[in-house]
């Protein structure tokens, strides 16, 4: 359990990351929190010749707390979002995401930004970054380019980021004041990969859905953003009812991959009846914050 | 490809001068390197927690971090928890009063968890402090006396920390 041997290079600063993995594009691997790719290549599953170290670049770490979105920076750590970083419904949410995310030591030392470059299809942060139109910015050497989360996830731990490339920031759209969150998720043990989980926010008139947003993860090779059923849900009654057909809308629509922790069926049940308990939680949430 | 790099490392305070590659781990720089062998290694893949240090006082799989790294942090093992005179930290005297460990393998693991996590948050009630400890394996002792010898290691932490009251 020891990795292969390869050569390490600390970069000063931004400009010297993108010239070193300029330079190193064919054999070189960032190195941000670590959390997945040292047990890769502990596991030799990873054989990366080069490691570029961009742990220490501190202007990639911190939350940017903008009126209209939140700017995260690539390298901000997991355990920065234990508390709210921003007031509103966005930062209550992504409070109610982290602890979901492995357990307290990894999340001390993973970073947000290379969760969403590891693209683990039940990854907490791509669902996130998913159902919430998050933009990824993208870095090369005198070059850079915004990609939405939708262009972004291309499948299964794959990503549109080029090897020339670094993921700097992700920009987060607030959402409105009065917007109900549901987060839900299922582990066979707390810290496991999530066998499925569902993201919600729900905005209300009276009882009456006014807009919706609806996400799962862990049942494709990539988060979902479940438009059909948001344009569903829109207009109608925040009840129970109106979650249980959101739900066999998402049972219908989503095809899970069986594995030994979960037969398709189940996981296509699992998800369906995650999205019923995240769109309550979302509602409870919305009545709460419209009474207040 | 396999160059050497000449490091120091500050750990419990004490500075070590160590010639490592790139690949060794912090965890077994800190055993074979620089002779602190009370961070165990069990699983080498971050999930067993028994190699938990802190690094400028967080809580770390130390097996998860390469030595090259952590220059200039600042490290804290097992072997920094009691007093030079012997004096047992008060995780420590907790873990021996409430039968926290049996065969001892995964212990530094816990007290390093929980000294990492009690630092940042000294009043943890019972339910966080389940969730942290599911954070580290432990395969004989059993969980329940360890969240025990926690809690009463964090009622003990709490009341050093407050002054004395007045006679």
């Amino acid at each position: 359990m020891k990795p292969a041997a390869f050569a390490y290079l600390k970069p000063e600063n931004l400009a010297e990351a993108l010239q070193f993995v300029a330079d190193n594009a064919d054999d070189g691997k960032l190195l941000a929190g670590g959390q997945s790719l040292v047990p890769a290549m502990n596991f030799r599953l990873a054989r990366p010749e080069t490691l570029i170290d961009i742990s220490g670049l501190e202007a990639l770490d911190g939350v940017n707390d903008r009126p209209e979105a939140l700017s995260i920076g690539a390298l901000t750590r997991h355990a920065t979002f234990h508390k709210p970083v921003s007031d509103g419904a966005l930062g209550r949410l992504l409070v109610k995401v982290v602890g979901h995310i492995a357990h307290y030591p990894i999340r001390q030392r993973g970073t947000f930004g290379g969760s969403l470059c590891h693209a683990d299809p039940a990854a907490e942060w791509c669902l996130v970054a998913t159902a919430l139109d998050a933009t990824m910015r993208l870095e090369s050497s005198g070059d850079a380019r915004d990609v939405p989360a939708e262009a972004f996830f291309r499948g299964s731990f794959t990503t549109a980021l080029e090897p020339n490339e670094i993921l700097t920031r992700i920009t987060i759209p607030k959402l409105p004041d009065a917007t109900g969150t549901g987060f839900v998720e299922f582990a066979r043990r707390k810290g496991d990969f999530a066998l499925a989980m569902a993201l919600t926010t729900l905005h209300l008139e009276g009882n009456t859905i006014r807009s919706a947003r609806v996400g799962l993860g862990g049942v494709a090779d990539r988060a979902l953003r479940m438009t059909e059923i948001e344009a569903a849900l829109v207009g109608k009654p925040a009840t129970p009812e109106t979650f249980v057909t959101a739900g066999q809308m998402a049972r219908d629509q989503i095809s899970p991959r069986g594995d030994i922790h979960g037969s398709a069926e189940y996981r296509r049940d699992l998800g369906g009846a995650l999205l019923e308990r995240a769109l309550a939680e979302a509602a409870e949430e919305a009545r709460g914050a419209v009474s207040t | 490809m396999s160059d050497r790099h000449d490091i120091t490392l500050r750990v419990n305070g004490a500075t070590h001068h160590v010639n490592v590659e790139p690949r060794y781990s912090l965890a077994d720089t800190l055993r074979d390197a620089c002779g602190l062998t009370g961070t165990h290694l069990g699983c080498e893949h971050g999930v067993c927690g028994a190699c938990t240090v802190l690094i400028d006082g967080r809580a770390t799989r130390s097996c998860l971090v390469f030595a090259v790294q952590v220059e200039g942090s600042e490290i804290e093992t097992v072997e920094g928890l009691a007093e030079p005179d012997g004096t047992l930290h008060p995780l420590q005297q907790a873990f021996w009063e409430h039968h926290g460990l049996q065969c001892g393998f995964c212990t530094p693991g816990f007290l390093m968890l929980a000294l990492g996590a009690l630092r940042e948050n000294p009043d943890m009630d019972d339910e966080e402090l389940r969730d942290l400890i599911a954070s580290n394996l432990c395969r004989c002792t059993g969980y329940q006396n360890i969240l025990t010898a926690v809690r009463a290691a964090a009622d003990m932490m709490r009341a050093k920390a407050q002054p004395a009251p007045n006679p």
